[in-house]
């Protein structure tokens, strides 16, 4: 049983008020995510990515398509009671303190008392929530409204987690302790769900990936898989290379760039259409020694760039979709 | 405790903190002068001028508070996003309503239980002022327990008006919410107007739709039982167990349509 299923998730909206247009928010995404896994819910600003959360949270309702949580239909409160939910730039009710505000949620999952109030103090004292969680919300600022959303949404041990954007508002030290929380859940068994638009985050974090463009689903799977298929060159570190044997290859457009290591040490890189071992070939014959040779993989971001760049950028529906 | 529970004293807890009880001191404020000020300027009138105006008073305090209140508790938790959090808690939409509303008329209940108390205060005071004489002279004793039948019915009225402001704050803005409630509520007291209707146009259609409207909206004239229990003038147990009923019918009415608009609503 899948964590979280799609199939066919879409979402129209209505905008504008005298003539209202139809638009596109989200178009028939299909998704799965296992159990126990970090999944990186990726794409730019408006690409789809809060209203797919806001779908599974049954907070917006689907236009057609379906959702379903650990093998239940989203929205079916048995589910909820298994799940946990940090909205997008989260507001909470500013005249209650942290601590009663988690007290509050607390209660609504059926804990009591002393073990409700101690279950508050744990998750305050995990995100780092000190002796402000006395305050009233409204004195907070972002980054601490956010570590109170995280800790609200880890109030019943969920089974299933979902971020939204949870690196939002958060200074450096606050995004390496979500980062540590994130795996702690990860070797829990707790699987994660999160949006983002930090790379590095999801490159650190996830096991897979879904990269959401124009409301579309451009590419979904396992992380290290789509990155190592994305070759883009070669590192070829030699030494004992000349200078003028190094222009000269540089001239012919064998090598892209070069990195000064040490003396007469350099590190090579190819475009993918030159062949390493003839050039390899080439540079022995004029003296030079291979000490190392590796692909160059495309980071994430290129990845990123790539798949979204392709993006359809009208988002209104044609008059036969309507 | 309930699911509903804890949404109610979660809507409590902010009115209290929000300083919604503060009126209490204005309503008890307004008693103590108005009462030393007849005090000063009439004679023997001055225990029905206090009924009324503290009967008169209670209602309008409750009021205000039903409808200001009311028409922001599901905008406000929209429009600031605090629901998001919520709804993904194992809590049903109807369930947030209905919270939501119990939580405001217990923040009513216990207004209008401690009006009620400076209201009484006030008169058992009063009461020592005057000789068994003068009071001999007045239609019912100063602290008359037949007003809390006016109580009552006025507690249920705020409960109906709070449905009222709730509904319509499950799609509409405060604003349209306000109107849209106080013009009920006026309209409301003048039902019995539009029974009559017919006698006084001759157009049928005009006639009808106003029969129609009578039966449709709610009678607020009926929860208006101040001037009898004033004047000492009988209120039948009866008419306040069936008007009450009658609130009770409209506010499950009312909150039965909020859950379905409310059921329904996206939340972009």
């Amino acid at each position: 049983m899948d964590a979280v299923s799609t199939e066919s998730l879409t979402k129209h909206y209505h905008v504008g008020f005298w003539k209202p247009r139809p638009y596109l928010a989200l178009d028939g995404v299909t998704l799965s995510v296992g159990q126990g896994e970090v999944f990186g819910f990726l794409g730019p600003n408006g690409a789809g990515k809060t209203t797919t959360l806001k779908l599974l949270m049954q907070l917006i309702y689907p236009t057609s398509g379906r959702a379903e949580i650990l093998g239940r239909p989203v929205g079916d409160v048995g589910v909820k009671r298994r799940i946990g939910y940090l909205p997008e730039n989260p507001y909470f009710y500013d005249h209650l303190t942290a601590e009663e505000l988690l007290q509050y949620f607390g209660a609504l999952f059926g804990y009591k008392g002393a073990d409700r109030r101690r279950r508050a103090t744990t998750l305050l004292d995990e995100v780092g929530i000190g002796p402000e969680r006395r305050l009233q919300l409204r004195k907070f600022s972002k980054g601490m409204l956010q570590r109170v959303g995280i800790a609200q949404a880890l109030i019943n041990e969920p089974e299933v987690v979902f971020f939204d954007e949870p690196m939002s508002g958060l200074d450096p030290l606050g995004r390496r302790d979500i980062r540590h929380l994130i795996l702690k859940l990860r070797d829990r068994g707790c699987t994660v769900f999160f949006s983002s638009h930090v790379l590095s985050d999801a490159e650190a974090l996830c096991s897979r990936v879904a990269v959401l463009a124009g409301g579309r689903l451009a590419v979904a799977g396992d992380l290290s898989e789509l990155l190592a298929h994305r070759v883009r060159g070669w590192e070829m570190v030699v030494t004992g290379l000349a200078d003028a044997v190094l222009d000269r290859a540089k001239a012919g457009g064998d090598v892209m760039r070069a990195t000064t290591l040490g003396h007469q040490r350099f590190a090579l890189e190819l475009p993918l259409t030159v062949a390493p071992a003839e050039l390899l070939a080439g540079l022995t014959a004029e003296g030079a020694q291979l000490v190392s040779l590796n692909p160059i993989h495309e980071t994430l971001e290129e990845f990123f760039v790539r798949q979204t760049g392709a993006a359809p950028k009208d988002r209104g529906l044609g008059a036969g979709e309507r | 405790m309930s699911v509903i529970g804890h949404v109610a004293v979660s809507v409590f807890k902010e009115s209290v903190r929000d300083k919604v009880l503060y009126n209490l001191v204005a309503f008890a404020s307004l008693l103590i002068a108005v009462s030393y000020l007849l005090g000063q300027l009439t004679a023997g009138q001055d225990v029905k001028i206090v009924k009324d105006l503290g009967l008169a008073a209670i209602a309008t305090f409750g009021l205000l508070i039903a409808v200001f209140i009311g028409i922001g508790l599901v905008w406000k938790e929209v429009e600031r996003r605090s629901i998001y959090g919520l709804l993904a808690k194992p809590i049903r939409r109807s369930e947030f309503i209905v919270g939501k509303y119990a939580g405001l008329v217990l923040t009513l209940l216990v207004n209008v239980v401690v009006m009620t108390v400076v209201f009484y205060g006030v008169l058992a005071y009063l009461n020592t002022q005057f000789s068994e004489e003068a009071r001999s002279a007045w239609p019912a004793p100063a602290t008359d327990p037949g007003m809390l039948r006016a109580i009552a019915l006025i507690f249920v009225e705020l409960a109906l008006v709070t449905a009222i402001a709730l509904f319509f704050s499950t799609f509409s803005s405060p604003f349209l919410s306000a109107a849209l409630t106080f013009g009920l509520w006026v309209i409301g007291h003048f039902n019995t107007d539009l029974r009559n209707f017919e006698a006084v146009v001759e157009s049928r259609p005009a006639a009808y739709l106003a029969r129609g409207l009578y039966y449709v909206l709610p009678n607020f004239a009926a929860f208006d039982v101040k001037t009898q229990v004033v004047y000492a003038l009988p209120v039948p147990t009866a008419y306040i167990v069936v008007t009450a009923l009658y609130g009770c019918v409209y506010i499950a009415l009312l909150l039965t349509s909020a859950v379905v608009v409310f059921s329904r609503r996206d939340f972009k």
